[in-house]
């Protein structure tokens, strides 16, 4: 009987000790991230994962983060988008353009979780968009590249032509037509955001052609890799990809969302999240240039930077006019800029760049 | 340890060895997990049974399973003939192109009768693009793996030219997607409040009439008859011309069909990209479930498990899809080796036989 009270009692007090313990140690926020890459591209992907490790090490135990990586676009991501939000994941990031309408989707049937989708433009009362600028980040990197070009010829691999591709080839080629009027731009389109067999053919295909600054927005290393053996300058894509192309990488355009990602876990820990649209560049640190080269003359160093400061400062636009379109036709009048509802569905190509563009 | 044919495949091993394979895909799976510091167990769980804990679950893997199992039976008919088509993902986007086109089309109209239109031109559209091959085969005996092959890359330019270009939704900011198709347009759920739909009918339908014809019709026979041996087929007078263009209509007709009822499904729009690779995947499911469609449904369903499966490793356990990619691998390396044992037997002796040939 004793042995019975005893064991009831140590239950009770075993039962009271846990319940104590749940309250001290606050359940913590899971957060779920949803890539369209594997996290060893190097490129896009591996950035927001180095996000979400920032997050992670600046929450500690108030965050358990989870990803999930090389989700393809099309009926798998709202399966797995749906999956985090099923499994307790209170904020979540979908961080590819193909993942919206299941993003906005799958939002409508959890109000109560957070979603944040990139490169989007659904919105919903639980879903956030956000994107970097990355144009602004093109255009210091199309000045040095017009300075340092010999033919006169650039190259771009770009995954698809959608406006934000075509916004940052545009940033590029204004930039390095202002320094060389005679550059152009040759634009391939890979149609995938990481094949680095392809990235590799798009890279030779180019300098074969005798391009000798080879720029890059699609994800992997490979035309860092391609340039360094053929000896022409690179700019790398999301990371700093010197590693794969010391001699080569002529600077990366990097995307940073370490800050983002953590602001935003910080709104959601406080209460204060709200459904924002965030499209920010170098003033918020959301792309950066790595490192220049230090085989590259002091003098393009400078002006290149001096261009970053300007456009970080909002002094300098990289859209502001006089610019013209392929076909000769002023778009953007001296003394005006594009607006971001403008830049936001660019679908014509300014002149110097040679390259399809669907109509 | 040599391997040594048998007289006749063995109906013991036809049983076994895919017991066989799933205890070896087990240990080694748990081996491979243990290494890697995840408590075994709990990855085997999460990858097999967690992901059809409940009625969502169960959806979603029906859903998954549905595109590979038409796919695969449908190429599973050319296969019995020796007729290798490898298009599949080619013919799948086109059937989407086609039905996409159709419900696009018809974005005005409502009625009972827009859905099964837009069916049908998946079908027609999925059908006329194996039609390529068929026409190459048999007019210029072009090897119809490698123009097979070669028009899916042709068939997803084409898909992304029309989303990027002149099908591009107004409303979408120049993003590469057609507007959303109309609810006459897409396919009611099967389960209320899932992602599954009536399309999955269409499996166990299409597996038991390809069955029938498989193993009941004349068809079916001069099919297996040209399979096995072409000279005795054209001896007994079976046109070999029609085997292939039989069983290349079918085959993508079926993959149209699919590739519709994923635009129709859970997509609901054209996008770049339809398919991960079904009509590749399909292939694996074809060869796994032995070209039968019965062994083709249960090879789709595991295969659809090993995707949902991988993602609910990723999510609870953090298991890299690295690793989640060698043990899907493992599980097909099993069972395709585990299959040699229904014609081979395993000798230890160390001494070489000698004796007539075989």
């Amino acid at each position: 009987m004793s042995l019975m009270r005893r064991a009831s009692l140590a239950a009770l007090l075993a039962l009271a000790l846990g319940g104590i313990g749940r309250v001290q140690a606050a359940e913590p926020l899971k957060v779920g991230f949803v890539y369209v890459g594997p996290i060893g591209d190097y490129g896009y992907s591996y950035q927001h994962d180095q996000g979400r490790l920032a997050v992670e090490k600046a929450f500690g135990d108030k965050v358990k983060t989870t990803y999930v990586e090389n989700v393809p676009e099309g009926a798998d991501a709202e399966r797995v988008i749906r999956e985090l939000a099923a499994t307790g994941h209170k904020l979540i990031f979908s961080t590819s353009f193909g993942f919206m309408n299941a993003t906005a989707k799958v939002a409508k049937q959890y109000p109560d979780v957070k979603f944040e989708h990139a490169t989007g433009y659904q919105r919903g009362p639980n879903l956030a968009t956000y994107m970097a600028r990355f144009y602004e980040s093109r255009f210091p990197a199309g000045i040095a590249a017009g300075r340092l070009t010999k033919t006169h010829k650039l190259g771009y691999i770009a995954p698809f032509p959608i406006p934000e591709m075509v916004r940052s080839i545009n940033a590029f080629a204004l930039a390095a037509r202002s320094v060389d009027p005679q550059a152009e731009v040759r634009v391939v389109w890979v149609n995938s955001w990481y094949d680095p067999g392809k990235e590799r053919e798009a890279a030779e295909a180019l300098i074969a052609q005798g391009v000798d600054v080879v720029a890059q927005q699609s994800d992997s290393a490979a035309p860092v890799q391609a340039a360094e053996r053929a000896g022409v300058w690179a700019i790398g894509q999301a990371s700093d990809m010197t590693r794969f192309g010391p001699r080569a990488q002529l600077t990366s355009c990097m995307e940073i969302w370490s800050g983002y990602y953590i602001d935003r876990v910080r709104a959601v820990l406080d209460g204060t999240w709200k459904p924002d649209d965030t499209w920010e560049g170098f003033n918020k640190d959301m792309v950066r240039l790595a490192p220049f080269n230090p085989a590259i003359p002091p003098a393009v160093k400078a002006e290149a930077e001096k261009a970053e400061a300007e456009i970080r400062a909002k002094t300098r636009h990289p859209f502001a006019g006089p610019i013209k379109d392929r076909s000769g036709k002023v778009r953007v009048p001296a003394g005006q800029t594009l607006s971001d509802a403008e830049l936001l569905k660019m679908n014509w190509f300014v002149e110097g760049v040679v390259g399809s563009l669907p109509k | 340890m040599r391997l040594e044919a048998r007289l006749e495949p063995s109906r013991a091993m036809m049983v076994a060895a895919p017991l066989l394979a799933v205890a070896a895909t087990l240990a080694a799976g748990g081996l491979l997990f243990a290494a890697l510091g995840f408590d075994p167990l709990a990855a085997l769980f999460t990858f097999f049974v967690s992901p059809l804990g409940d009625l969502t679950g169960v959806s979603e893997w029906l859903l998954k399973a549905t595109p590979l199992a038409l796919i695969a039976i449908g190429l599973a008919l050319g296969f019995r003939g020796n007729v290798w088509n490898i298009g599949a993902e080619g013919q799948l986007t086109m059937g989407a192109v086609a039905a996409g086109g159709t419900a696009l089309a018809l974005y005005e109209a409502s009625g009972f009768w827009v859905l099964p239109l837009v069916l049908t031109a998946g079908v027609l559209g999925g059908a006329a693009y194996a039609a390529l091959p068929a026409v190459l085969r048999t007019r210029f005996h072009a090897n119809e793996i490698l123009t097979s092959l070669m028009l899916n890359y042709v068939a997803i330019l084409v898909l992304a030219w029309l989303v990027h270009g002149p099908w591009r939704s107004p409303e979408g900011y120049n993003f590469p997607e057609t507007r959303m198709f109309t609810d006459a347009a897409l396919l009611p759920a099967l389960i209320e409040g899932t992602r599954l739909h009536v399309g999955a009918l269409f499996v166990p339908v299409v597996a038991l009439v390809v069955w029938a014809v498989l193993s009941r019709s004349f068809l079916g026979f001069q099919i297996k008859v040209i399979g096995l041996t072409p000279a005795a087929g054209s001896y007994a007078g079976f046109s070999p011309n029609r085997v292939i263009w039989f069983s290349l209509l079918v085959g993508g007709g079926l993959a149209g069909l699919a590739g519709a009822m994923e635009v129709c499904g859970p997509i609901g729009q054209l996008v770049p990209s339809v398919s991960p690779g079904y009509g590749y995947t399909a292939i694996i499911a074809a060869f796994l479930g032995r070209s039968h469609p019965l062994g083709i449904v249960l090879a789709a369903l595991l295969l659809a498990l090993t995707y949902l499966g991988g993602d609910a490793a990723q999510i609870a356990l953090a298991v890299p899809l690295a690793v989640i990619q060698v043990f899907q691998g493992m599980i097909l390396f099993f069972l395709l080796a585990a299959d040699v044992l229904i014609r081979y037997r395993v000798r230890f002796s160390a001494r070489v036989q000698t004796g007539g040939t075989r």
